[in-house]
């Protein structure tokens, strides 16, 4: 391809006082920023402080208000993504943004000039990719469709594409939030190869203990403000996590030992068939006791999901039995479930657990809107008592929100979980199936998630915790159930596990060990 | 600095005026069809205001055309609410008037009151049933309320056909060149007309002949009674649990699941009520105006294109009920200053068609718009940024 720049080398890339404001709020104030050659600099910083909106600055899709960015000491401006690519600016998007159907030569390829006009020179790309997943150990058939790919592959091909495109400064957001402890540690490998080849890379993340293993310098921004920037080397968990937060956070809970008692949630042999159309779902077996949290590890996809939905009357089972405090609830719809004291966060919080367009107080009241105290006679809501209930929501459960009245799109990740999270607590669940719920929430918010998980415990609910983040599912789960290919494929008491352990059974590794 | 200082502004004006903006844009683009037609758009649009609202009998005329535009807008706010797209207003509206008449013509001994309220509510049945089943096919068999709907209107129409030219032709007509319609039903079943009665000096100031207005006018009780169902299914679909669970579905139907409701039956109520709206206008037009139902076999030669234009209104009303209200009454002074601006100009009114498409298309894709903004501005950090358009000023000055 002949417009694919050759890589620029950048040796030193600086943002210097840069201002960033929207209507009502200083998103990004003087913020200082420098990244050198064959370095990693971590971005740390909670939802909101800004680390997202400087790296859009920097990869051209928003403009600094004030400030200036300078590479190797000449200043440049970056309008447009464009513009960021060729000064050898690339961004690996949390999300990525590769067509399924077709090849990883072909994404590639897709929005750059072909060196044959109008002819497709996918062969050509072939080639490059190839060599450049050798340089780097990328392990990326360059003719293989995407939606063969696993999503650790498909981050390496995204970070490939920007490889081709001539990054030499790589901004990755958010890069370890959908890998397995095993991918991680691929891509780490993956990381350093291209430090020590020269690239520049920017790695943002709110997990502390990878921040600390792949950067060389870690700067935390709050509330649009740099704290600091401190060498990897004098940094710690718990200093870091106080920088973000402005205060002291524990990171590590205490749990009072497990007072179990009868059994509130018990599944025998439950079986469901997948979106996909084959068995999800796999002879599942399990049983969560009131006041104990069950941990759910396991890769994605291993039948989590399907898990879930079939506990909370979402997804009917096509074998097995389900009770809930003892009553046979198999099949059952969600709507005789939340009258029988089941609760349930649901993992794609801004699909299933919140309806967007409505307020604050109308999804307070999601399942509850047709019953007293909110209605008069069944049919006219009852929006005094609404309002009161979501106020004395708000308060307690710490939701940031201009109101009762908001919208809830215009809500926060976080404050959005605490919404759902009020909501389900509210209701006085017998059981609670919590599916990854701190997933993109900050560290302050996780915190109080726990927490609050934490006091529903000593109250006596039933917790199933589903969850790919380990470290979660160690702080809080009495007992761990490991999930692989919609089975429960081993039990470990939690507390004293072994991480590798554990991540060997998630990857399918024998189970008794 | 002028680059900031302008760009706020115009954002807030873009956030407050996406109708305005998409009609001025409308209009600008009919302005230059008009051009090309020869003739001087401003000339053509004061003549066509001037035969929408220029006198009391123009009035009248428009908010005639109204009434029926603004039922079938009831009910697509409803339907479109619900998450379902309701394009059979004309099958439904058909029907509901088929329905309506054939219980008029039927119970023509009864005290008229009776045969009033008979006939609507088994228009709105018969409307109701006929939404129902594109409901129901969509809500069990997944199959796409956009044709079914469609599909279904030339159902209605080929029914109306048959029954006007057999079954229900007026026997005074019978004849190798009848016109196909059925019997006038009889005087006590019409709906009364509607006159007003203003203070003298009101009257004196818009230059009016007298005091009893609309007296001499077609003008019926179906506008009240359309106005006053604006205002009930306002308060339905956002007072009453009703409504909240037909949003609901409408807005997520993932979310609406996992709470609890039955999807299925909030899409097929959905689409009773917007069936039943329409099924009203057609069950009113007969009662309030043309006494009997009549056509030239084409669904047109009833009603008018009344259960589009109905969507049209809906959606430049917001789809809210009382927001159709004005909607409705100014796609009624189109339709009838069109006809106005015939006569003047000598331009064919059929371009108020185009008219009304350009609305659509400016409508609808300043929605896109804004929804684009909202999402754009939703990238940006901290909540209170992203207030809508709702309190833009105050959360200006505190930045200023």
């Amino acid at each position: 391809m002949t417009d694919s720049p050759t890589m620029r080398r950048i040796q030193h890339l600086h943002m210097q006082g840069i201002v960033k404001r929207f209507p009502g709020v200083l998103a990004v104030n003087h913020v200082d920023f420098d990244v050198q050659a064959g370095e990693i600099h971590a971005l740390l910083g909670e939802n909101g402080a800004g680390k997202s909106t400087l790296m859009k600055l920097l990869y051209g899709l928003y403009h600094p208000d004030e400030g200036r960015i300078l590479i190797d000491g000449a200043e440049v401006r970056i309008r447009s993504p464009h513009d960021a690519i060729m000064q050898g600016i690339g961004m690996i998007h949390q999300h990525f943004m590769l067509v399924p159907s077709l090849t990883v030569a072909e994404n590639v390829a897709l929005g750059m000039k072909s060196s044959r006009g109008l002819v497709l020179d996918l062969d050509v790309v072939s080639k490059r990719l190839r060599e450049l997943s050798e340089q780097y150990n990328l392990k990326v058939d360059p003719n293989i469709p995407i939606w063969q790919l696993a999503v650790g592959e498909q981050q390496r091909v995204e970070i490939l594409r920007a490889l081709y495109k001539g990054a030499a400064l790589l901004i990755l957001d958010e890069p370890t939030a959908v890998l397995t402890p095993q991918e991680v540690e691929d891509l780490f490998r993956i990381l350093r190869k291209m430090t020590s080849e020269g690239h520049a890379l920017i790695f943002i993340s709110h997990k502390l203990h990878e921040v600390l293993a792949i950067s060389n310098r870690i700067t935390v921004l709050r509330d649009g403000q740099r704290v600091d920037t401190i060498p990897t080397s004098e940094a710690t968990k718990l200093k870091l996590a106080q920088m973000m937060v402005g205060r002291p956070v524990v990171l590590e809970y205490e749990r009072p030992p497990c007072q179990a008692g009868a059994e509130s949630l018990v599944l025998s042999g439950v079986s469901a068939i997948s979106d996909r159309g084959d068995l999800g779902l796999k002879d599942v077996s399990l049983k969560v006791c009131a006041g104990e949290i069950v941990g759910v590890a396991g890769v994605s996809g291993n039948g989590q999901r399907e898990l879930a939905q079939v506990i909370s009357g979402l997804r009917a089972p096509s074998g097995g039995s389900i009770q809930v405090g003892g009553r046979d609830v198999t099949g059952r719809p969600p709507s005789v479930l939340n009258t029988l004291g089941l609760s349930y966060i649901p993992e794609e919080r801004m699909v299933d657990g919140v309806i967007k367009e409505f307020s604050v107080s109308e999804n307070l009241v999601l399942q509850d809107h047709g019953r007293p105290p909110y209605t008069w006679g069944k049919i006219f809501l009852n929006f005094r008592t609404i309002a009161r209930t979501c106020k004395d929501a708000i308060r307690a459960y710490a939701i940031k929100t201009p109101g009762p009245d908001t919208p809830v799109k215009n809500l926060s990740g976080g404050n959005i979980q605490k919404l759902v999270l009020a909501r389900e607590l509210s209701r006085r669940p017998k059981v609670l199936i919590a599916s990854q719920p701190t997933r993109g929430v900050d560290i302050g918010a996780t915190e109080y998630i726990h927490r609050r998980l934490l006091d529903e415990r000593a109250k006596g609910t039933a917790i199933l915790l589903i969850s790919e983040d380990l470290d979660e599912i160690m702080a809080l789960s009495d007992r761990i159930l490991v999930m692989y290919e919609g089975r429960i494929v081993g039990e470990v008491p939690g507390g004293k596990v072994d991480v590798r352990h554990l991540g060997a059974m998630m990857a399918g590794a024998s189970l008794d060990a | 600095m002028r680059e900031f200082s302008l760009k706020p502004l115009w954002n807030r004006l873009l956030d407050i005026a996406p109708l305005p903006v998409a009609l001025l844009a409308a209009f600008a683009v009919a302005s230059l069809l008009l051009l090309a037609l020869n003739a001087a758009p401003g000339q053509a649009f004061a003549s066509m205001l001037q035969g929408a609202f220029g006198t009391e009998n123009a009035t009248a005329e428009t908010l005639v055309k109204a009434i029926p535009i603004l039922f079938v807008a009831i009910g697509i706010c409803v339907a479109f609410r619900g998450g379902v797209t309701n394009i059979g207003g004309e099958g439904q509206m058909i029907m509901g008037a088929l329905a309506g008449v054939t219980t008029a013509l039927l119970l023509k001994d009864a005290p008229g009151f009776v045969i009033i309220l008979a006939s609507i509510l088994v228009g709105f049945a018969a409307g109701a049933l006929y939404g129902g089943l594109a409901g129901f096919l969509k809500a069990y068999f997944n199959v796409n309320e956009i044709l079914s709907t469609i599909m279904l209107n030339q159902v209605a129409v080929q029914l109306m056909n048959y029954l006007l030219n057999g079954p229900l032709l007026d026997p005074s007509e019978a004849g190798l060149n009848h016109i196909p319609k059925t019997a006038r039903i009889v005087e006590s079943a019409e709906l009364p007309r509607l006159a007003l009665t203003v203070p003298q000096f009101v009257a004196n100031l818009f230059g009016w002949e007298n005091a009893e207005l609309f007296a001499r006018t077609r003008l019926h009780y179906g506008l009240l009674l359309a106005i006053v169902l604006a205002i009930v299914m306002y308060i339905l679909l956002w007072r009453t649990t009703i409504g909240y669970r037909i949003r609901a579905v409408g807005q997520n139907e993932r979310a609406a699941r996992y709470a609890g409701l039955n999807v299925r039956r909030q899409m097929v109520l959905a689409m009773l009520l917007a069936g039943g709206f329409a099924g009203l206008a057609g069950v009113v037009q007969v009662l309030g105006l043309q006494y009997r139902l009549q056509t030239d076999g084409s669904p047109l030669g009833f009603t008018a294109n009344a259960g589009f234009n109905g969507i049209v209104a809906a959606l430049f009303g917001g789809l809210n009920p009382i927001g159709a209200i004005p909607a409705s009454v100014f796609f009624g002074g189109l339709l009838v200053g069109a006809q106005k601006m015939q006569r003047d100009l000598a331009v064919p009114a059929a371009l108020i068609t185009a008219i009304n498409g350009l609305i659509v298309v400016f409508v609808v894709s300043s929605q896109i718009f804004s929804k684009r903004r909202a999402r754009r501005r939703l990238a940006a950090p901290t909540p209170p940024a992203t207030a809508p358009a709702a309190a833009p000023a105050p959360v200006q000055e505190q930045t200023a």
